[in-house]
């Protein structure tokens, strides 16, 4: 039967009979979760949806092939029409005849901050998506439901822009160097230590690029000999970095501690594949918020875990960090847990400071980071304006810039999160993840529904991100809004009552659980008491 | 009709009365055997021992981790590194003491241009700093495309793609078009970027011996053997060639025409990857190809990166549009990473106009680099390695001591008395144990634009007296 909404108590087996500890216990607040069942009509229409597609594709394949429909894909050279083909044409059979029907919802150009409002540059084609032109007109103020910008530093005024413009003026933009020869400045060192404050850790790293910080340093940490214990659903960087570091990858289900556990079991007692030589160590691979579902981990649990089996864990905090938490110091503090315990804390600066790179922080980690990061060696190391934005953007959550706005921000993300995603809810939309996510994707199911949705948004001044295979799950295709602390409740409100309009004209309101609207009851401030730092 | 139905059954139950015995008798075996085979547990060889949960749990208790990172000594080489205070401009300040810079890519002194500085001001005034995305979502800026258009433009292809890091450019290219099966013949001396790339590939590499036509043709005519003998396999096997139009590692340059030729003699594709040679080579900065005089349409894909020359952040790739527009869906490092900040794209496309304004500096860095070179070639106790025209060089201990540690040592303590004569240079880095093929310990030398007479003089000098110094 479908799945409710239902408390996530889990008894692992093993831990409750070696030691009495009560899983209940671990979760100081009501953690709510829900993947409704996709409603068995719409998984068979879209099915179906799917399969006159390819059948179309394969015909207009065929036409194009006897040049019966003019083709406008690119071609090879004259000149080496005989090399092996570079692209073999099954390969791109989807890009060719699904994707490219809606490619105008993806790859939007902006022409301003991506801030809560943006401005859009209009394109049109007019040969069906294969090329696009610039009509020169520009779409102005519509509401940003895409963006990563959960506190709302992306902002051309204010203190961030200007410490930024300063030390463009001051320091250039580039560096030409790297860590290790002479690209190593001041303020990234300082930058260093301040992300050590504000996760509460002993050091911390920072690289250029978010997807590198994973690629390049879990080869790093792990490597023959070692397991790797990744989640189903974990970003491409995870994947690539695990992969590239050589070890042994198994794979459990997403959010599913049983299925953990079970794998660290299975794999201490029976050791390396084959040769049975215990393992040299095992790291657990997860994250803070899976964007494409929007749940949260169950870090309580997946840290009793580890510290029983003595494993290591590597947490991604690329959508939680700066967003979840009553401070916004992350997933480790809206659980209120300690983070010693986190072996390997990384996040990105993208997200919620507006800037962009990554870093990796933890206790007695960082001197071998030092010296044996790819990233610290061969990549250049960060520009120094991009620097100068992380340092004051996370100052300002902090508090350390003598005003309460970071404070304010995080509690007005938040809040928007609980008020949009309740009021998504009572209308009758499918939506996934858990309560406090501020990613929250809503299911459309149908491949045309995809186009329709992004376009019609588009039509009324809103901006939203659509999702579909391979991304997705072929039939669970979605789109996915990102909170801002920068919405304000008019914004949110003009945004509610156009989805509504969307969904009722293409009929996406598809959940069997209706909701009675509660009573406008003001947003609980209890919640977030103040904690002293 | 319920009774055709009753009259068979009928039909059936008399055959079961006449049957003989031994065949009731061998069916109702035969039933029973499936039912029991049916219901038996699955054979699995993994399990023929069982362990109980007892020697379980002990199994678990004993087991023991290595530490996740293997403890560091407090003066490991690698772990101080030099702080900058200050721009790394042409005059940087490292520890704290003044210097003159050769030891930063800047080979255009564009680190310091005001008019970069002011683009990039004007630009972070318009957009904010980050992009807040990736390029699918949201993140694609009226800049990007202009960087794009005007990179191609500029190399004169047809398309050019950007990633927001240097590192990530080569490395998600290779693995686009590269996949499981294909086989990729690549230069012993390639930098590490081009490594990880070929190991994010997981296609069949062949290393040839650095520059060596000879050995790559050897390897070729073997590939091309294999390929008579399974012609099938031969049909779906891509083959391609990855070089470096000036070797970081080395300070010398491909011979490009004899690949060129291979190439069509062979049919394997030919990537190149250009971080050290655009805005350096050619007559207009176009980088490798504009100073052999090879047509750009010959070279499948050519990678830089912005960091060099450009003096920005970030990397392109450029090439035709049948080659380029794939990466769009299929680069790991552009689709699933957020997207070059606007500032920095904005001084990116700066940079390019003062390139192409002012085509004459590239003439004038290639005088100072021949300059640098003849003064540096006859350093006692030190071998200069690289061609006449590269902006960075490398000095090698002429004769090493036998271990790399007490090279590094030595090295470093040249370095070192450098700083003190104020004259900035640096160690070449690499990770010892991750390299495939390791470069022998160097110290770097970088040419830039903005360098005096006065300061290649000074340089001279000064290695000079460090290496009577320290160098017995």
């Amino acid at each position: 039967e479908c799945t409710d909404f239902h408390q996530h108590i889990q008894l692992l087996p093993y831990l409750a009979v070696k030691s009495s500890l009560c899983v209940t216990r671990l979760y100081s607040r009501p953690f709510i979760e829900s993947f409704e069942e996709t409603p068995m009509l719409v998984a068979v229409l879209t099915y179906m949806g799917y399969g006159i597609l390819t059948i179309f594709g394969y015909l207009r394949d065929f036409l194009r092939h006897w040049k019966i429909e003019r083709c406008h894909i690119a071609r090879e050279r004259e000149v080496q029409k005989d090399f092996v083909p570079l692209y073999q044409d099954f390969e791109n059979f989807y890009t060719r005849n699904l994707y490219m029907r809606i490619r105008d919802n993806w790859n939007r150009p902006i022409c301003s901050v991506p801030g809560a409002k943006m401005d859009l540059m209009e394109r049109a084609s007019h040969d069906y998506n294969w090329t696009f032109e610039y009509t020169g007109r520009v779409v102005q103020d519509v509401i940003n439901l895409g963006s990563y910008n959960y506190l709302g530093f992306a902002e051309n005024t204010g203190p961030c822009a200007d410490s930024a413009a300063e030390v463009t003026m001051k320091y250039g933009v580039g560096v030409a160097s790297t860590r290790q020869e002479t690209g190593n400045l001041d303020r990234h060192e300082e930058m260093e230590k301040l992300v050590a404050k504000f996760l509460g850790v002993e050091s911390a790293m920072a690289f250029g690029m978010g997807f590198a910080t994973n690629s390049m340093n879990i080869p790093a940490l792990a490597g023959k000999g070692c397991l790797i214990l990744s989640d189903e659903l974990n970003h491409a960087s995870l994947v690539l970095g695990a992969r590239l570091s050589g070890s042994i990858i198994r794979v459990f289900k997403h959010n599913n501690m049983q299925s953990l556990e079970k794998l660290l079991r299975e794999a201490i007692v029976h050791g390396q594949p084959r040769t049975h030589r215990p393992w040299k160590k095992i790291l657990i691979v997860v994250e803070g918020i899976y964007s494409m579902e929007g749940s949260i981990v169950h870090l309580p649990e997946v840290i009793a875990l580890k510290k029983h089996y003595r494993a290591y864990l590597y947490l991604d905090e690329a959508h939680s960090i700066g967003a979840l938490g009553p401070r916004g110091r992350g997933v480790v503090d809206y659980f209120g847990l300690d983070p010693c315990d986190v072996d390997v804390m990384m996040g990105t600066f993208t997200k919620s400071f507006g800037a962009a790179g990554g870093y990796i922080a933890g206790k007695r980690l960082i001197e071998y980071l030092r010296s044996h990061s790819h990233s610290a060696v061969y990549a250049t190391s960060m520009s120094p304006p991009v620097v100068e934005q992380i340092i004051t953007s996370m100052k300002c959550i902090m508090g350390e810039d003598g005003t309460a706005i970071g404070r304010e921000r995080v509690r007005q993300l938040a809040e928007n999160t609980v008020y949009f995603r309740k009021r998504l809810r009572e209308m009758g939309f499918i939506i996934y993840g858990n309560n406090d996510s501020p990613v929250i994707p809503m299911m459309l199911y149908m491949p045309a529904k995809i186009g329709a949705f992004g376009r019609e948004m588009l039509k009324r001044n809103i901006g939203v991100v659509v999702v579909g295979f391979p991304a997705t799950p072929i039939i669970e295709s979605r789109a996915r809004f990102c909170i801002s602390a920068a919405h304000t409740k008019d914004m949110l409100n003009r945004a509610l009552s156009v989805i509504s309009e969307v969904g009722d004209l293409l009929q996406l309101k598809y959940s069997r659980h209706r909701i009675q609207p509660s009573l406008a009851r003001p947003f609980d401030d209890n919640v977030y008491e103040d904690i002293d730092d | 009709m319920a009774s055709g139905q009753q009259w068979v059954l009928v039909e059936m139950v008399q055959a079961f009365y006449e049957a003989p015995a031994y065949h009731l008798i061998l069916e109702g075996i035969l039933i029973l055997w499936i039912i029991r085979l049916l219901f038996s547990k699955t054979y699995k060889l993994h399990e023929t021992y069982k362990l109980t949960e007892k020697e379980k749990e002990d199994l678990i208790e004993e087991w023991q981790p290595e530490p996740l990172v293997p403890p560091v000594s407090k003066d490991h080489p690698s772990l101080n590194y030099d702080i900058v205070t200050g721009p790394p401009s042409h005059k940087i300040i490292i520890n704290g003491k003044e210097c003159t810079n050769f030891a930063s890519f800047n080979f255009l002194g564009l680190l310091d241009n005001e008019r970069v500085k002011q683009k990039a001001l004007a630009s972070l005034k318009k957009y904010g700093v980050g992009t807040c995305g990736p390029r699918g979502f949201y993140g694609t800026f009226d800049v990007h495309l202009e960087l794009e258009s005007r990179l191609a433009r500029f190399m004169k292809t047809e398309e050019a793609i950007i990633y927001s890091y240097g590192f990530a450019t080569i490395a998600s290219a290779i693995p686009a078009y590269s996949k499981r099966g294909d086989i990729i013949f690549v230069d012993e001396a390639a930098c590490f970027s081009i490594q990880k790339g070929l190991q994010a590939s997981r296609s069949f590499i062949k290393y040839f011996k650095h520059n060596d036509m000879e050995d790559l043709e050897r390897l070729l005519k073997e590939q091309e053997l294999e390929d008579q003998r399974n012609p099938r396999k031969a049909r779906v096997t891509r083959k391609f060639i990855v070089v470096e139009g000036l070797y970081i590692n080395t300070a010398d340059i491909c011979p490009l025409p004899e690949l060129v030729e291979l190439k069509y003699k062979y049919k394997v594709r030919i990537f190149l990857e250009e971080s050290l040679s655009f805005g350096v080579l050619g007559e207009h900065g176009r980088g490798v190809t504009e100073h052999y005089g090879v047509n750009i349409d010959d070279i499948d894909l050519i990678s830089a990166n912005m960091e060099n020359a450009v003096a920005s952040i970030g990397g392109f790739c450029c090439g035709r549009s049948f080659v380029i527009d794939h990466q769009r869906l299929s680069g790991q490092g552009y689709c699933f990473s957020a997207s070059l900040p606007p500032m920095l794209a904005a001084a990116a496309i700066e940079a390019l106009n003062i390139m192409e304004e002012d085509p004459d500096i590239f003439a004038v860095l290639r005088k100072k680099c021949k300059h640098v070179y003849k003064a540096l070639q006859g350093t006692p106790g030190l071998k200069l390695v690289g061609v006449p025209f590269a902006p960075a060089l490398h000095l090698q201990l002429e004769r090493s001591s036998g271990s790399r540690d007490s090279d590094m040592q030595l090295l470093r303590s040249l370095v070192d008395y450098c700083l003190e004569g104020q004259v900035a240079l640096t160690l070449a880095r690499y990770l010892e144990k991750e390299e495939r093929f390791l470069p022998p310990p160097s110290i770097r030398v970088v040419v830039t634009i903005e360098q005096t007479e006065e300061d290649i003089q000074k340089l001279v000098s000064c290695i000079q007296e460090a290496v009577s110094a320290n160098l017995k």
